[in-house]
């Protein structure tokens, strides 16, 4: 397996072609309409959910997706596997326009974009057996293996480390890590191109976590799979992307290479997150100190997102340019190839300790001060 | 805990000068399926001023252990055997009326989820004023005035218009501030937090974590602080004790157990969670298995399903003999301290990068 894990060249798929664009998107944005008013109820606003992100996925490869609540990463898995319409914006698989098409233009293409869901608890149906569960997309698809679809489903439920002899057991009677297996038996079903996960671990206990990211990322590997790997925890999403891209309330503001992002990271709302994370430090004491940003507040509503840079509110770097000018998603120089951010004042390349901690919690700077 | 005495094995809490000390507590609910013994034969101590951190799964007894404290199990249905003693106090027996007077008051609680912990129908302002206004005979002006205070001080802005808000005008790190002041208005000498920035985002939950720590220093309360992610613990904790299947399999301060951990469990854990500075060539090493029904717990070690190091204990200890957990430093396993040692040396800490 360890040399598998030599990354982040991705294993040519069996497509062919690894390092083309699997999956385009351009411009995507999706806006949810806001209704009010008495008797009659008209939209009066709109949740800026997504608005305007470009990405590419490339064959093979896996691409992270991370954020804080209400970023919008959600929406955007739900988009690009059609489960939403978009508002604008075009999405291409295989360099074939997806972004409307209709039922029948779909057909041929759901089988090759799977999904996996955050909570394994309500995402398999209670009443069917998992036998039924994982064989069912191959039935909507009219897929008949060699050997028939038992046998494919037995060999799958091997494949996600589950005992084959459980094709007759129902949901319930397993636990929420192998729960969360079953659902990427059924995403693998149909030998999927590209698999949007959805927080996949999240609900998961610590233990059980890593056996299934291991499990996904063998998979990943093993199979030539891309992945669109949607999470919140940055620790996580390092462990599993080569490519990861950040979102604050509806944008991508910064995406690069799995180490740019992590070392390297240049806008301040990436600064902050990882800076954020709590580390448990192995190493001696004081070396290798990491900086320290506390930011005040929550992120805003996304129905009146603020004018300009949208992190510019929580920003110490904010200056007047900020509020006026939307900072475009390009590449900063000193930034390796593919490496952008969306920032007018970015930051210092490096993680490390600074002089002086920016804390912009008023509570928290009080506390400290004295 | 530290100020225990190395030769006691279950020492007089009197004389230890523990300010929160639990004895051999076992909680057991009774359910259709059967008996759940929630919690198997746990002791730990806190002193003032001191954060413990309980890290462990869930279902491994963390959150009923500090229910317990507080009395809000459901007594129908649990039995409780053991010693809780808060001060010399003992509550596992206490009436009602006396636990009254406590919750709230010398220990409060913040729960996980704000959102259902405050009560939608009234303002929080008056959610945060009643305790005060119970545990102290102060007048509504008064308690009002504290209460504006309070949210300024844990950073709510505009605090004095803030207050007659509803909770679900407030901002879900808002609302967790909320709790913080409600818990820290009578200034209360125990805080037992429940996971208490599971729910929250991560920039917010460095902020709340900060605040905590701030508050603690300048009002001197003692934390129990539950959580199952090491990474706050480390953030958090003085001491840690580490929970598997309803009791504590290690304990020790926050360098002796995560720097130099002893116990197979301690280690999965290290060991199955992504860091940021871990290494990416080598895969997560998970723990392999489940966490066990405490309807039927496994006998002897609770963990020795899920071991990969019973082999070098030998024999069938193991399975048939439950190891104890001293009251300093220790980890509960039949491993020798040199095995420990050497395992954790040249087996664990290089996977740990």
């Amino acid at each position: 397996m360890k040399e598998d894990l030599v990354l982040p060249a991705p294993r040519e798929a069996a497509t062919g072609g690894a390092g083309e664009p699997l999956l385009v998107v351009e411009g995507l944005t999706k806006h949810f309409p806001v209704k009010g008013g008495f008797p009659i109820r008209r939209t009066v606003g709109a949740v800026q959910a997504v608005d305007g992100i470009d990405l590419t996925v490339n064959v093979g490869e896996s691409f992270g997706l991370v954020g804080e609540s209400g970023c919008g990463k959600s929406t955007t898995g739900r988009l690009i596997t059609r489960l939403l319409e978009p508002t604008a914006g075009t999405i291409s698989y295989r360099g074939q326009d997806i972004s409307h098409a209709g039922r029948k233009q779909l057909a041929p293409i759901r089988s090759e974009i799977q999904m996996i869901f955050q909570d394994p608890y309500s995402s398999l149906n209670p009443r069917q057996t998992v036998g039924k569960i994982i064989s069912g997309p191959m039935e909507i698809n009219g897929i008949e293996p060699d050997g028939g679809r038992e046998r494919r489903v037995r060999e799958l439920l091997e494949i996600v480390g589950l005992n084959p002899e459980h094709y007759n057991r129902f949901p319930h009677e397993f636990s929420g890590g192998q729960r969360q297996r079953i659902g990427v038996a059924r995403a693998l079903a149909l030998e999927p191109k590209l698999i949007v996960a959805d927080e996949p671990v999240s609900a998961l206990d610590v233990s059980i976590q890593a056996q299934v990211v291991n499990l996904l990322k063998k998979v990943q590997q093993e199979l030539g799979i891309a992945f669109l790997f949607i999470a919140h925890d940055l620790a996580v999403v390092r462990h599993f992307s080569h490519r990861v891209a950040v979102m604050y309330l509806g944008k991508i503001i910064e995406v690069g290479d799995r180490n740019s992002i992590y070392t390297r990271p240049r806008h301040p709302y990436t600064h902050a997150l990882l800076s954020a994370v709590p580390e448990v430090d192995l190493t001696d004491a004081g070396a290798g100190r990491r900086e320290r940003i506390r930011l005040a507040g929550d992120v805003p509503s996304p129905i009146a997102p603020p004018s300009g840079c949208r992190f510019r509110t929580r920003c110490w770097k904010a200056q007047d340019k900020c509020a006026t000018e939307e900072p475009p998603l390009i590449q900063i120089s000193g930034n390796r190839a593919g490496h952008l951010t969306a920032c007018h004042f970015p930051e210092d390349p490096t993680i490390e300790g600074r002089d002086e901690d920016i804390v912009l919690d008023p509570a928290l700077a009080a506390l400290e001060e004295d | 805990m530290t100020t225990l005495t190395k030769e006691a094995v279950s020492p007089d809490p009197a004389d230890a000068g523990a300010f929160l000390s639990v004895r051999d507590l076992h909680v057991r609910f009774r359910t259709e399926d059967g008996i759940v013994k929630a919690v198997d034969g746990l002791s730990f101590d806190l002193q003032r001023g001191r954060t413990l951190g309980i890290v462990g799964e869930s279902g491994s007894g963390k959150s009923v252990t500090n229910l317990t404290i507080l009395g809000l199990h459901n007594p129908k249905f649990t039995t409780v055997e053991g010693e809780i003693l808060l001060e010399g106090q003992e509550l596992t027996t206490a009436r009602e009326s006396e636990l009254e007077k406590l919750r709230g008051n010398k220990v409060a609680m913040i729960f996980q989820d704000p959102l259902t912990a405050l009560s939608p129908y009234y303002t929080v302002g008056r959610q945060i004023a009643e305790p005060f206004m119970k545990h102290t005979g102060a007048s509504k002006k008064a308690a009002w005035e504290r209460t504006v205070e309070m949210l300024g001080k844990v950073g709510i802005p505009n605090p004095k218009e803030r207050a007659k808000d509803y909770p679900h005008q407030f901002s879900g790190g808002m609302r967790q501030r909320a709790m913080i002041a409600m818990a820290l208005v009578c200034d209360p000498d125990l805080l037992i937090a429940d996971e208490p920035t599971t729910a929250l985002d991560v920039t917010v939950q460095a902020q709340i974590l900060d605040l905590l720590k701030d508050l603690q220093r300048e009002f001197g309360t003692a934390i129990v602080f539950i959580t199952h992610d090491l990474g706050v613990i480390a953030d958090m904790a003085d001491d840690i004790m580490v929970m598997y299947a309803g009791g504590a399999v290690e304990r020790g301060t926050v360098n002796e157990v995560l720097r130099s951990p002893q116990h197979p469990y301690t280690w999965g854990l290290l060991n199955s969670m992504p860091r940021l500075n871990s290494d990416l060539d080598a895969p997560l090493a998970p723990i392999p298995g489940a966490p066990p029904s405490l309807l039927t717990p496994p006998s002897g070690c609770r963990f020795h399903p899920r071991c990969t190091f019973q082999d070098r204990v030998g024999g069938t200890r193991c399975v048939d003999e439950r190891p104890l957990l001293g009251p300093d430093r220790d980890s509960a396993c039949h491993l020798t301290a040199e095995q420990k040692r050497t395992i954790f040396i040249e087996e664990i800490k290089p996977r740990l990068g």
